[in-house]
């Protein structure tokens, strides 16, 4: 009971912000010269004055801003995202369609780079300052700092086109229709070079903040009292000192959930998957505004729900936080 | 993987290696020798998704590529480049070239099984070509009726005189028809069979999952005996070059087809054995780089800057050191690849010549100071990365005559809309597309009196009465000669006027399987129905 109450309330907290983001995308695209049928035009290759007028009638771009908006909000209103000019359908079916491919890249990526940053962090904090702690951090710091299309295009290189032991691209094998466990597999194969490159970069980021917050945790009068009752260094460091390090790992969690929808436009790109980054990219240069805008307003949703989750865990791991929430 | 296609793949190693060995050697014969084999997946690269996919409605590469091989034309061009009947099996026009008669093709169904008759023809031309169809819109402007007498006769009366010849090399591009039952009732564009298109084409369409990729069938009823060839062909979307290169290597895609690869992936898999990469099979196709100037600002109105402009770039070097063989000199509007109409490169150019220039800019009276005549922004068109590469290069090549150059970038609908509609550039430069006719797809650029906002068109500030009633009288002139003769009047005016310098002619380049047969064999080879290709083993 006490979940949903605090549920409904952040919920409502969150519902201003909503419509000032989705307001200022908004606007923001107004000012970005040219609409969907400029764009449109682009892709075929020329048309004249009266194909684009009819165009614009088409897609209701000849009402004025203002009223475009009103529309827009009203139909939001009802829960009503509008149509996709690029993709003639409703724009709920299209990012529905979208959902699964980046939700499973997310969490895969999300996974490895917190498992192995927290491995790699307490390996290091251990270790500090000796040879594991200095191999850790510096190969942390190569992958941090290398741009994630040439991680994926080099990826592609050695394991598909030498090694040809995982697929180049796509989300599924097309050429054969496949079920159940075979399909399950068939698509983890082609997600394995993406989610690498993905996670790569933030689990940099994860295990140097486990590592510092390890090497802190560790000077805390708790451990030493640990340590003075006579409990081997394994025992301290998974019971006692663990737990209490995590606390920053799982707020940045929370904080990258959304860094993680919209960095994936170029992993999405150059492993050809079908996400929302990519849908996300294709609107803003398409001018799809019903399209961006339904994104913005879901990737809104799951960076709240997300980040409610994560306010869960803090209890759980912390039970003071959940005594004076 | 198809299990059974790796070991035939295995079992023929060593005849597929002979054979190339044998291809250096003769290829012709080689070719010819090899009886072709049925069977086998095609894997395209599809780079931009389109928003539909019926060629009847969208005239552009993107299209082709998919709705191509599952709709059909009333004529495509042979390997000469000459036009040639698909669903129209005859054609003539009446003296007068107001009247169009075409006898189409008995016996032709659709991919549900009805019956292609007149009345489908005519329903596409008055509804969709005159209508919707983009150029088609402007080729089609005087249509006033088709009639069908009988289910194999279609007659395009016109209001005005419509050349044969313009009509015939507009028809490839611009007369896709489509099933009038399947689009009566409803608007055309909200139809639910542009995304799932049904044709008289070699292939059935299937499946398409948006952002991944398109799948189409063998036609079993196909109305060409023992066409097509393949079994499927499979569209896969992939935006980013770099990685679609990638999978060609690794085998995943067959063909990537107009210029669909960075310059350098391509320079590269030229030089691999397993892959063709030539401009053959493109030259419909064909586009120039262009330098567009706005006579609204006073400097780029006088002729003597615009000349100044042009013959202070250094296009060969540009051309050797960037582009490579994939381009060469161009001479203005008329692409040397149009035989019907290219003018030879005898009419006004402009060749490299720094001091010309600025003794050109000296006389105009725009003189340095401090080595800065004057400013110009520049709006490069976001298409392709030879743009981008060649407005650095106007850019520096300007600055050495004392004219600096901002360059100012936009996306592909920011661009059409601030230079098109807003005129908000001093100089633009993007791709002229050549469309086999001058009147379909160049005159435009130069006829005044375009609407404000039309994408390529004449936006420039620019009129000429001259040019004016030299493209008028080329589009109704129903002799051919004569027609030819006005569109080489028209280019000797332009290029002394020069409000675009057009000193570029690129051609599309095609990457491909060394295995495909029957390839490149037209000059829009890319777009026409593939019912001949096929995968040797």
């Amino acid at each position: 009971m006490r979940i949903l109450s605090l549920a409904g309330r952040r919920l409502a907290a969150s519902i201003p912000t909503l419509f000032l983001i989705l307001i200022g995308v908004f606007l923001l695209l107004q000012l970005a010269p040219g609409d969907t049928v400029d764009a449109l035009m682009a892709q075929m290759g020329g048309g004249d004055a009266a194909t684009a007028e009819a165009l614009r009638k088409f897609y209701g771009l000849n009402l004025s801003v203002p009223a475009q908006l009103g529309n827009y909000l009203w139909h939001l209103v009802r829960l009503d995202l509008g149509f996709s000019s690029i993709y003639g359908k409703p724009v709920a079916t299209v990012i529905l369609e979208r959902l699964p491919p980046t939700i499973l890249l997310m969490t895969a990526s999300l996974s490895f780079a917190f498992f192995f940053g927290l491995v790699f962090g307490v390996i290091a904090a251990r270790g500090v300052n000796r040879w594991p702690d200095t191999m850790i951090s510096t190969l942390g710091l190569i992958f941090y700092a290398t741009p994630s299309f040439w991680f994926g295009l080099m990826a592609i290189v050695v394991f598909s086109v030498y090694l040809q032991w995982l697929p180049p691209g796509g989300f599924e094998d097309i050429g054969t229709v496949q079920t159940g466990i075979w399909r399950v597999l068939d698509i983890a194969a082609h997600l394995v070079l993406p989610t690498l490159t993905l996670g790569l970069i933030f689990l940099a980021i994860y295990l140097r903040i486990m590592r510092a917050s390890m090497l802190e945790v560790l000077n805390l009068d708790f451990v030493r009292t640990a340590r003075a009752k006579g409990l081997d260094e394994t025992h301290v460091i998974t019971r006692h000192v663990l737990r209490n390090a995590l606390l920053p790992m799982v707020t940045l969690i929370g904080l990258q959930a959304g860094t993680m929808l919209g960095g994936s436009v170029v992993v999405e790109s150059v492993f050809s998957l079908p996400g929302l980054g990519r849908l996300a990219y294709e609107s803003v240069v398409q001018r799809d505004l019903n399209t961006l805008l339904g994104i913005v307003f879901v990737s809104a949703l799951l960076v709240i729900s997300v980040n409610f989750v994560v306010d869960l865990l803090y209890a759980r791991l912390d039970p003071r936080i959940a005594a004076e929430g | 993987m198809d299990l059974s296609r790796l070991e035939i793949n295995r079992r023929t190693a060593l005849l597929t290696s002979a054979a190339i060995a044998a291809n250096v050697i003769n290829p012709m014969r080689a070719f010819a020798q090899e009886t072709p084999r049925k069977g086998g997946v095609f894997n395209v690269h599809y780079g931009a998704e389109q928003r539909q996919l019926n060629p009847s409605i969208q005239a552009s590469t993107g299209v082709y590529i998919i709705g191509g091989k599952i709709q059909e034309n009333l004529v495509d061009l042979d390997a000469n480049g000459q036009p040639v009947g698909v669903l129209a099996e005859s054609w003539e026009a009446t003296p007068d070239g107001k009247t169009v008669t075409f006898k189409l093709r008995k016996g032709v169904t659709w991919h549900d099984g009805k019956p292609f008759t007149s009345d489908d023809v005519a329903f596409s031309a008055m509804n969709m070509w005159k209508k919707i169809l983009n150029y088609g819109s402007t080729l089609q402007l005087f249509l006033t009726s088709v009639d069908t007498p009988d289910p194999q006769t279609a007659i395009f009366r016109y209001e005005r005189p419509m050349p044969l010849n313009l009509l015939l090399r507009a028809l490839p591009d611009l007369g896709y028809v489509s099933a009038k039952h399947l689009y009566e009732s409803g608007d055309i564009r909200q139809n639910p069979t542009n995304l799932a298109p049904v044709g008289t084409g070699p292939f059935k369409f299937v499946k398409y999952e948006r952002g991944q990729y398109i799948i189409a069938d063998r036609n079993p009823d196909y109305w060409r005996p023992n066409a097509p060839y393949l079994d499927r062909i499979v569209w896969k979307v992939i935006t980013d070059r770099a990685a679609a290169a990638a999978q060609m290597e690794a085998g995943e895609l067959h063909y990537s087809p107009f210029s669909g690869l960075t310059i350098s992936d391509m320079a590269r898999l030229g030089k691999d054995k397993r892959f063709i990469v030539q401009t053959k099979g493109n030259e419909g196709n064909a586009r120039t780089n262009t330098i567009e100037f706005n006579f609204r600002r006073k400097e780029l109105a006088d002729i003597r800057v615009r000349r100044a402009i042009a013959h202070a770039i250094n296009v060969p070097f540009f051309i050797d050191n960037f582009l490579g063989d994939f381009a060469k000199l161009g001479t203005g509007p008329i692409p040397s690849t149009s035989t019907d109409f290219y003018p030879g490169p005898n009419t006004p150019q402009y060749p490299y010549d720094k001091a010309k220039a600025i003794a050109l800019l000296d006389e105009a009276g725009f003189k340095a100071s401090s080595g800065n005549r004057f400013s110009l922004r520049l709006l490069p068109a976001p298409w392709g990365e030879d743009i981008s590469l060649w407005s650095t290069f106007i850019q520096q090549s300007l600055g050495e005559v004392g004219i600096q150059v901002d360059i100012v970038r936009n996306d592909g609908g920011g661009f059409l809309k601030q230079v098109y509609d807003e005129h908000a550039f001093d100089l633009a430069t993007g791709w002229h597309q050549y469309r086999n006719d001058p009147a379909v797809s160049t005159t435009v650029w130069y006829r005044s009196g375009q609407p404000k906002g039309a994408p390529w068109t004449n936006q420039w500030g620019w009129e000429d009465k001259t040019v004016d009633a030299t493209i008028d009288n080329a589009a109704t002139e129903v002799d051919p000669v004569k027609r030819k003769a006005l569109y080489a009047d028209f280019v000797k005016e332009v290029n002394t006027e020069l409000p675009v310098w057009m000193p570029i002619e690129q051609i599309f380049v095609t990457v491909i399987t060394a295995k495909a047969r029957n390839h490149s064999n037209t000059p829009r080879w890319g777009s026409t129905s593939w019912h001949d290709l096929w995968l040797s083993a």
